[in-house]
């Protein structure tokens, strides 16, 4: 009896603290947890993912994408192209910001000035040389040096910030790393968009709340948003395992299974837009890392083409990435190009690799060395030691110089001088357009204008440069697509790249919330409802 | 005395000019800062414009006399990441860190002594043998491991206590504590039990050891022989002296529980100075990293300076000598 009494008692006390643990919240709060912080507010600081969207929940651009990336009108109600160099954009009316200022072209233009200005990480959101004309309140017209038929691609995280609010508060200027005051918009905000910030402590807890006055239609049934950085990857499980957080991302492709397995939660995959592709030397006469010496073998076709060949994405898909990568045949992500589907990604052929070795002159392969970061990518350090495994079956030693990507970055960009052989590296185009991806990765390297400043390996083919100069250009869809899909065969015919995947997108969520998952993966809190 | 604690300050200014000297020439090696301070598709210009404004082109030497010349005048600079001053930075996070390893310390202490005691005096018994045991555990895993074990066995298995973070703080001036809060308490226990368990055996250790020797020493014998009670000859006499090296140990050690809470900091997402420091490394973030090594360096001399005289006090020897000195 009494050993009854004693378990009881313990039971209770154990069910009590249990219960008290997970604290009592209401059903609409929301708690997120994500890998990166939230650093600064001012949304002209860092042009980064996360950022971008949390900061998206809270200023709100010209325009918007919808679920699907398409464009959509967001605080121009719509815009008109009234003649190729001139666009006019018509704003829409009723918007106030959070502390009650109506929204007004005058906005517009301040945020255009701003965006442009010393210390933005924004700066190429709008053309230099574009003017902005103020017609009236609720309308601006932009005037451009050249048409840009993506002119408004990348304007959907554009901010819009309040003129009266920045000139109040000292902020008329993004602060820069080098500043010695701090900055008023950086731990404070002032956007039109559905939510607002209560409380931000950088690095720690931000939350954010409902802005009551927002224009639009809740879809949300949200009360209140806390968002918590939780940089350790198995923490985050616990907390999402645990129910101490509602959705985290991302969730480590090795603990998918464990969450899915879980009562309360699950993960959400889809393709991300990111391509991971490798890259090769091909500007050096004489590779940096390598053991031949006199000449660079990577300036022959037919090596480029073994490596090519050598590599099997099938093979990292499935023993690397657990399944959850989409193998690629072209430098920009199918979502992002209509005709992605008239490329095929050939199968890997280590026989014709070895042979093309040979032909070559290089019948014993010969030696290179690769640089690769270890935090950047979804597994991106185990992709680069498959690669040398697979290479080393075609006789090329490679000698992996696997680093944290401050280390890596700091390597083989270009104000350190391209210093790298051969390399792996991951880029989502800025604009969600392929002229992107062939004008900054795929275009010749040149110091006058910015064209290839991230080609680290500096490919290079005339005939690309020509074309892509003319898809800048080309306002007709249909000629546009087929010039991009011709200028994607030049580079593939090249061999200049090896695309090797999009990474899968992997968020956590608790079983009672429903979320809106963006191939861009932006954790985007206003599509998000919770029972 | 005042004499001593005037050559020690001398001291700890040299060690902390040497702590700042090999910092800013290690600083090199972490990376580009300005990476991280812009997105990877920001034009070559802005980045080179970076550069020179931040002064990162100049030799390490030239870096740190800057920084000193600032770091006198109590201005640590704004932080790359947050665009915020370092000290306000630092100063935000350095109550989470203090509480957590004053609780670990206590912890170690209170859990520690009495457990050294109690091996040392039944030293057969079953007991002593479970926790000698215990105490290798302690020992020998790495905080990570515990704390991932803990992690996983009270919070996801049986939900009692939260994986991460303080819990509700309660701000009191500009000290938060979550020591006033139902949620801190519970948000303290996985994470000092984390940090103090190693201190914690190293203490429980040490004590035995040491009490094992006093009690062989002659004075213990004509104690017990004028009749005293155990209770007296065991703490009154005994534990007693055992305390001076336990008190070096356990002063030592706290300097290092604060240098290196960052471990335990970064797995239950504490938001301290330790886990400010990571991602400082992790993203270039200069100006953090710097007063970071700065403050933990002069954290240590001050434990080591509070050590020293405190041995005096313990000790009426070493008091002489140092009069003499």
């Amino acid at each position: 009896m009494l050993r009854k009494v004693l378990f009881a008692a313990a039971a209770a006390m154990a069910l009590s603290v249990g219960s008290a643990a997970v604290a009592p919240v209401s059903a609409a709060t929301l708690r997120y947890a994500n890998q990166g912080d939230l650093k600064s507010l001012d949304p002209y600081t860092l042009n980064e993912t996360t950022t971008n969207a949390h900061l998206g929940n809270v200023y709100e651009g010209l325009t918007k994408r919808d679920k699907d990336l398409k464009i959509i009108p967001g605080l121009a109600e719509s815009w008109e192209i009234v003649e190729p160099t001139r666009w006019r954009f018509h704003l829409r009316k009723g918007v106030k910001f959070a502390n009650g200022e109506d929204f007004t072209a005058d906005d517009v233009l301040f945020s255009a000035d701003r965006v442009r200005a010393q210390g933005s990480n924004f700066q190429t959101r709008v053309p230099k040389d574009a003017k902005f004309v103020k017609v009236d309140d609720y309308t601006v017209d932009v005037v451009l040096a050249t048409p840009n038929p993506i002119l408004h691609y990348q304007w959907d995280t554009w901010y819009i910030m309040s003129k009266k609010w920045a000139e109040a508060n000292n902020a008329t200027q993004p602060t820069p790393a080098s500043a010695a005051t701090p900055s008023y918009a950086s731990l404070n905000a002032n956007g039109t968009g559905p939510f607002k910030i209560e409380s931000h402590q950088p690095g720690v807890k931000t939350v954010f709340k409902p802005n009551p006055g927002w224009w639009g239609k809740p879809e949300h049934n949200l009360t209140e948003v806390i968002f918590t950085p939780i940089n350790s990857d198995s923490t985050r499980v616990a907390a999402l395992l645990s129910g101490e957080v509602d959705i985290i991302e991302p969730v480590p492709l090795q603990d998918i299974q464990r969450v899915n397995q879980s009562q309360n939660a699950q993960v959400l995959t889809g393709p991300e837009l990111r391509t991971i592709f490798l890259g090769m030397d091909q500007s050096r006469d004489e590779l940096l890392e390598s053991n031949v010496k006199g000449k660079n073998p990577f300036k022959d076709k037919r090596v480029r083409e073994a490596f090519y060949k050598a590599i099997d994405v099938e093979a990292i898909k499935s023993r690397v990435m657990r399944g959850l990568s989409t193998p690629s045949a072209l430098m920009i992500a199918p979502e992002l190009f209509a005709l992605s589907k008239d490329f095929t990604r050939p199968k890997a052929d280590p026989e014709a690799a070895k042979k093309l070795l040979a032909e070559a002159g290089y019948p014993n392969g010969f030696e290179v060395g690769m640089d690769c970061p270890t935090d950047r990518y979804v597994n991106d350090g185990p992709i680069c030691q498959a690669v040398v495994g697979m290479l080393a079956r075609v006789g090329v030693k490679v000698n992996l110089n696997a680093q944290p990507k401050a280390q890596y970055f700091a390597k083989v960009l270009k104000p350190n001088g391209y210093k790298t052989s051969f390399y792996l590296l991951g880029w989502t185009p800025g604009t969600l357009d392929s002229h992107n991806v062939l004008y900054d990765i795929m275009g010749c390297r040149d110091d006058a204008t910015a064209r290839g400043e991230t080609n680290l390996g500096g490919y290079c083919n005339k005939q690309l440069d020509a074309l892509t100069d003319k898809i800048l250009v080309e306002t007709d869809a249909d000629k546009r697509n087929q010039m991009i899909k011709q200028a994607f065969q030049i580079g593939i015919d090249d061999y200049g790249y090896i695309p090797l995947h999009q990474q899968s997108l992997a968020w956590g969520v608790a079983k009672n919330v429903k979320v809106v998952q963006r191939a861009d993966n932006q954790v985007l809190l206003y599509w998000i409802r919770k029972d | 005395m005042l004499a001593f604690i005037l050559r020690r300050i001398f001291q700890s200014i040299v060690v902390l000019l040497c702590v700042g000297v090999i910092a800013f020439a290690l600083f090199r090696l972490v990376g580009d800062p300005v990476n991280q301070i812009v997105s990877i598709d920001t034009p070559y210009e802005q980045r080179m414009q970076i550069r020179k404004e931040l002064g990162l082109d100049d030799p390490a030497i030239v870096q740190f006399g800057r920084y000193l010349a600032k770091a006198a005048r109590f201005d640590f600079g704004i932080s790359y990441q947050f665009r915020q001053p370092v000290a306000s930075l630092i100063g935000e996070r350095m109550p989470a860190t203090l509480e957590l390893t004053f609780v670990a310390a206590l912890f170690s202490l209170v859990i520690g002594i009495p457990m050294g005691v109690f091996t040392a005096l039944r030293r057969r018994s079953f007991l002593s043998g479970v926790f000698m045991t215990v105490s290798l555990i302690g020992v020998s895993l790495p905080t990570f491991l515990i704390a991932i074990l803990l992690r996983y066995i009270f919070s996801v298995q049986l939900g009692w206590l939260p994986s991460f973070g303080r819990g509700q703080v309660v701000q009191l001036g500009w000290w938060s504590t979550g020591l006033l809060t139902a949620s801190g308490l519970k948000a303290l226990i996985l994470p000092s039990i984390t940090l103090g368990l190693f201190q914690m055996t190293l203490i429980m250790r040490l004590v035995r050891a040491e009490m094992l020797e006093v009690l062989r020493t002659d004075y213990i014998k004509f104690a017990r022989a004028r009749g005293l009670s155990d209770r007296a000859v065991h703490f009154g006499h005994a534990l007693k002296n055992t305390l001076v090296p336990v008190i070096t140990i356990a002063g030592l050690q706290l300097g290092s529980i604060i240098a290196f809470a960052l471990i335990t900091e970064y797995v239950f997402q504490w938001p301290g100075m330790g886990a400010l420091f990571l991602g400082a490394v992790q993203n270039v973030d200069i100006p953090v990293m710097a007063a970071y090594l700065l403050l933990v360096s002069f954290i240590f001399v001050v434990v080591n300076l509070v050590v020293d005289v405190l041995y005096a006090v313990v000790d009426p020897r070493l008091r002489a000598n140092l009069q003499a000195a």
